[in-house]
């Protein structure tokens, strides 16, 4: 598949330092609150909400269902009104069409709207390679292109960032503007911000947008932005490319009001966000603005491969983070530990689909099944179900981690043998009652290091709830 | 089960009711077994232990191994057959045996058949005493505010949170306090907590300090994995807070030491 | 690239355990739920759809100034600039229905598309859609979309009868009056914001810092 290249293996080490990084955990901590929050009053002022959820999901299963026949539908649209469709297989190839598409426009500066599959297909390392200036535009992607760090959350970048650390940022990098005043509050950076980037909107001869739908119907492509970034840059620039997913594809206008009122709410809470832009075609002859060329390249990258099993379901994210928001790993470890595009729950469902189980093992294994985040799911994607098919594949082909696989053969040998078990737990029982009798807790226990480290065990009672029951002992 | 004596009332209004006891519940804490026992009898249920129960098999099904799963699955099936409800002190086991067993058996018609028909019938304790028996008071006291964590598996598969506050509410002496985040995961998770301690300890961490900022002297859950977890972190913190099941509260069977707490500490 | 495209196509119609395109009689389905589109489920808006607007309007930090008569326009805007320190050389965008506004000669007009440096645009709508206090605004030579953007005061001014329920009302009136989608249709409710940092709303992050709704009638 290609794209930026994974460091899921390191997850667990990365997992322990991001737990001991104090400027992470204030930053995720502020992040939970205000998400969960907002989310749930959002949620909670909509009587139908069940109802949009239900028809969320029917909008997208049925364009799954006819995908062929919608993205094909999708394509005659957009040339009917001047626009290009190209259509790409593999990153490489999406790469390779967008970068082909800023050489013949002669661009030299690219401004970009936030696209989630122009991280997952590697397209900043594509334009960099090819020598274009690239302007992420999109403020929490800019401060993470001035750290140069990938997103840790699929509609917040920055949220691993605290204030502090981006006024050092933009002290760092906005010095050869002339702004050398380094600012401390967060109207002063904002506004910071949009006066140097003003001057990249103005001046790029490439915008690129990703796109939250792909309107058959009319062959829009919709974006869906708080800032005005997004329109900035598919509005000034002389050519708009747009990358999408062909997963992104559903049939009418009106099931784009289905999805927003689903959309929004879920991600930030808002009940609409500030903008939501159709862009059809390029300018017509007779508009004041707009871009003279527009571009739409429809990316597999893996997509038609899950079409046909039971990770069809993910296909329906509509990549609103609330999986994220509320998972209680994510908000613990943060988006970088997941080394991968993808973070949290969604990400832990496709990255082992986009860049192989054996390079990304511990994602799907560590949740532990709490099932939050298929609760919050506006498109009822059965999240944890998903993980736990992973961990089948993984245990079929026994890429688990051999000593749990043990134990837990061992167990499961126990289990199925009743009369034996019962003699190692009565026998099991009463050994850990006798070591933890005075305190009702052990602090250390051999073999147990992965719960003793960090808590005691309590004790057992004694006696096994089954030996006593047989032998008629019952309390008072 | 038509000729078995039936000695007060119609079969109906004295169900037969096999105890799912829950490998944790066995092992670490009888106590609870015991409350469930006395709290079913007092709703008027005829309890019986299965003795073929061992495991309900979450363990092997989380960790993928869906072919032991099945093994252990079918062990409880036909070990629970003929009970008008299998009812366990769990969310989250009953939640496997009434959510995912159905599942383990999707492409096997008979097992699915049978698997189905355990899922009609079992319940988690707190809810079956609430919503099947109709019990709205218990005969308890329990002197201390209390706080009370909502399991994840009896949350969100079987819809286990009114039932536990309607009951506990009705417990002489009892204060609720309600805990932060109290529908957030303790980083229990079965094999989680010792396959990814880093992240559980901060989960359990995290959950312990709203536990001690509640300003509740006792703990409550349904669900013995996710206490022995709180308890642990608790214990390890230094904190004094009390945990028990709730249906050891319920029960009115907290002469025993809290969990994590021996003779000495008691 | 057309191999590109012929291998999607095929890869997907393999997932979907097919190998031809769909038969026409499935397809004409499909045409017809496009051709004919149908709303799904819209959460209830009750009462007034005008108040309604107003409401969700200012909820997100929109101005609305409610005006009888289009004779008030220019008095609004005037307050506008007093109260908000906004020059008075000003963008109006060259839409005809505007060409009837009688400007108060403290205005300096243009009408033209929007440059960097603009401060304050005055552009139509073609409808607001109760349900979330949102404004619809399509492109074309009389309303280029620049000047929804660019500069910092964006005032809007709405014919209150074009207030619709729901934004499937806006699509099915679009529908009627127009056969085609202009390049750019926009649904923008509320002043730009970002939450970027540290999660809290600040305002003016691209676009307007100001959106103002002068709603007539």
């Amino acid at each position: 598949m290609s794209g930026p290249a994974p460091r899921s293996r390191d997850f667990e080490r990365r997992a322990y330092v991001e737990i001991h990084n104090p400027n992470l955990q204030e930053a995720m901590g502020l992040a939970k609150q205000g998400f969960v929050g907002k989310r749930a009053s959002a949620v909670a002022a909509v009587p139908e909400w069940e109802q949009l959820r239900a028809a969320g999901r029917e909008i997208k299963e049925h364009t799954l269902a006819h995908l062929d026949w919608y993205l094909e539908r999708f394509e005659a649209k957009v040339r009917e009104n001047g626009g290009h469709v190209h259509w790409a297989s593999t990153a490489e190839e999406a790469c390779r069409i967008v970068v082909d598409l800023c050489r013949a426009a002669g661009a030299r500066r690219v401004t970009k709207g936030k696209s989630m599959v122009a991280e997952e297909i590697g397209l900043n390392e594509a334009l960099a390679d090819a020598g274009l200036e690239r302007v992420e535009t999109d403020l929490g992607e800019y401060i993470i292109q001035l750290a140069d760090e990938p997103p840790s959350h699929i509609i917040a970048p920055a949220v691993h960032k605290t204030k502090d650390q981006v006024s050092d940022l933009f002290h760092r990098h906005h010095r050869q503007y002339g702004l050398t005043e380094r600012q401390t509050e967060g109207p002063a950076l904002v506004a910071e911000a949009r006066e140097v980037l003003r001057e990249k909107f103005l001046t790029a001869d490439v915008g690129i947008t990703g796109a939250n739908f792909l309107v058959a119907e009319t062959g829009s492509t919709v974006i869906v932005t708080n800032e005005g970034n997004g329109d900035l840059t598919n509005t000034l620039p002389r050519v708009h490319i747009v990358t999408a997913g062909i997963e992104k594809v559903i049939p009418t206008l009106d099931d784009t009001a289905t999805i927003l009122r689903l959309l929004a709410r879920s991600a930030t809470g808002q009940e609409m966000s500030v903008y939501t832009t159709f862009s059809t075609g390029p300018r017509r002859a007779s508009d004041l603005d707009g871009p003279s060329e527009m571009h739409v390249v429809l990316i597999d990258n893996g997509r038609s491969q899950m079409l046909g099993n039971e990770f069809h379901h993910m296909l329906r994210c509509i990549r609103c983070g609330a999986c994220m928001n509320h998972c209680p790993v994510y908000t613990a470890v943060g988006g970088h530990t997941y080394g991968w595009v993808y973070v949290g729950p969604m990400g832990s469902v496709l990255t082992p689909l986009m860049i192989g189980i054996e390079d990304s093992g511990h994602l799907p294994n560590a949740c532990t099944m709490n099932g939050r985040c298929a609760e919050v799911c506006p498109m009822q994607i059965p999240l944890p179900d998903l993980l736990r098919v992973h961990r089948e594949r993984q245990h079929a082909s026994r890429l688990d981690a051999p000593r749990a696989r043990m134990m837990l053969r061992a167990w499961a040998f126990l289990a199925r043998r009743p009369a034996l078990y019962r003699r190692v737990v009565d026998l099991g029982a009463r050994a850990l009652a006798m070591l933890g009798r005075r305190r009702g807790r052990l602090r250390w226990l051999p073999l147990a290091g992965g719960w003793t480290g960090s808590r005691d065990l309590p004790a057992p009672q004694g006696e096994t709830f089954t030996r006593a029951w047989r032998a008629g002992r019952r309390p008072r | 089960m038509s000729d078995s004596p039936q000695p007060v009332g119609p079969a109906s209004d004295r169900p037969r009711v096999g105890l799912f006891v829950t490998c944790l519940v066995d092992v670490f804490r009888p106590n609870i077994g015991f409350a469930a026992v006395k709290l079913l009898e007092d709703a008027g249920c005829r309890v019986e232990v299965p003795d073929l129960q061992t495991c309900c098999g979450q363990p092997a099904y989380n960790s993928g191994d869906a072919a032991d799963a099945r093994v252990l699955a079918r062990q409880v099936i036909e070990a629970f057959e003929g009970f008008d409800y299998v009812v366990g002190a769990s969310g989250s086991c009953m939640g496997m045996l009434h959510t995912h067993y159905p599942r383990l058996f999707e492409n096997d018609a008979r097992w699915r058949a049978r698997a189905n028909a355990l899922a009609d019938r079992c319940h988690e304790l707190l809810s079956f005493l609430h919503d099947v028996r109709g019990v709205r008071e218990v005969r308890a006291r329990y002197d201390s505010t209390v706080t009370y964590h909502d399991s994840c598996s009896g949350l969100r598969e079987l819809g286990v949170q009114r039932q536990p506050r309607a009951l506990l509410a009705s417990v002489e002496g009892l204060g609720l306090r309600e805990l932060e985040d109290s529908n957030v995961c303790c980083g229990f998770g079965g094999t989680f907590c010792v396959k990814y301690p880093a992240i559980s300890e901060k989960m359990v961490t995290d959950k312990a300090n709203h536990v001690i900022r509640s300003g509740a002297g006792t703990l409550l859950g349904g669900d013995l994995g996710c206490l022995l977890n709180m308890a642990g972190r608790l214990r390890r913190m230094g904190s004094p807070v009390r945990v028990y099941h709730a249906a050891e509260v319920l029960a009115g069977m907290t002469d025993v030491p809290p969990i994590g707490d021996g003779e000495a500490s008691s | 690239m057309s191999d590109a495209r012929a291998r999607i196509l095929a890869d997907v119609r393999a997932a979907l355990r097919r190998t031809e395109p769909l038969p026409p009689s499935v397809a004409r389905g499909l045409e017809q739920r496009v051709a004919a589109p149908q709303a799904n489920v819209q959460p209830a808006v009750d009462g007034d759809v005008v108040e309604r607007f107003v409401a969700k309007m200012t909820a997100v930090n929109g101005l609305v100034t409610r005006l009888p008569d289009r004779s008030g326009i220019s008095a609004a805007l005037e307050a506008h600039c007093e109260r908000h320190h906004v020059p008075t050389d000003i963008v109006v965008a060259p839409d005809p229905a505007l060409d009837d506004i009688a400007w108060s000669n403290r205005f300096s007009i243009e009408r033209r598309a929007a440059r960097g440096e603009d401060r304050l645009s005055v552009t139509g709508a073609y409808a607001g859609i109760a349900e979330t206090g949102t404004l619809v605004l399509l492109s074309g030579p009389e309303s280029p979309t620049s000047l929804n953007f660019l500069p910092d005061d964006h005032v809007v001014v709405l014919d209150a009868r074009r207030v619709v329920r729901h934004i499937e009302d806006a699509w099915a009136t679009l529908r009627s009056e127009r056969r085609t989608m202009p390049r750019t249709v926009n649904l923008i409710t509320g002043p730009s914001k970002t939450g970027d940092i540290e999660q809290k709303i600040h305002e003016g992050a691209h676009g307007p810092r100001r959106l103002h709704v002068l709603l007539i009638g």
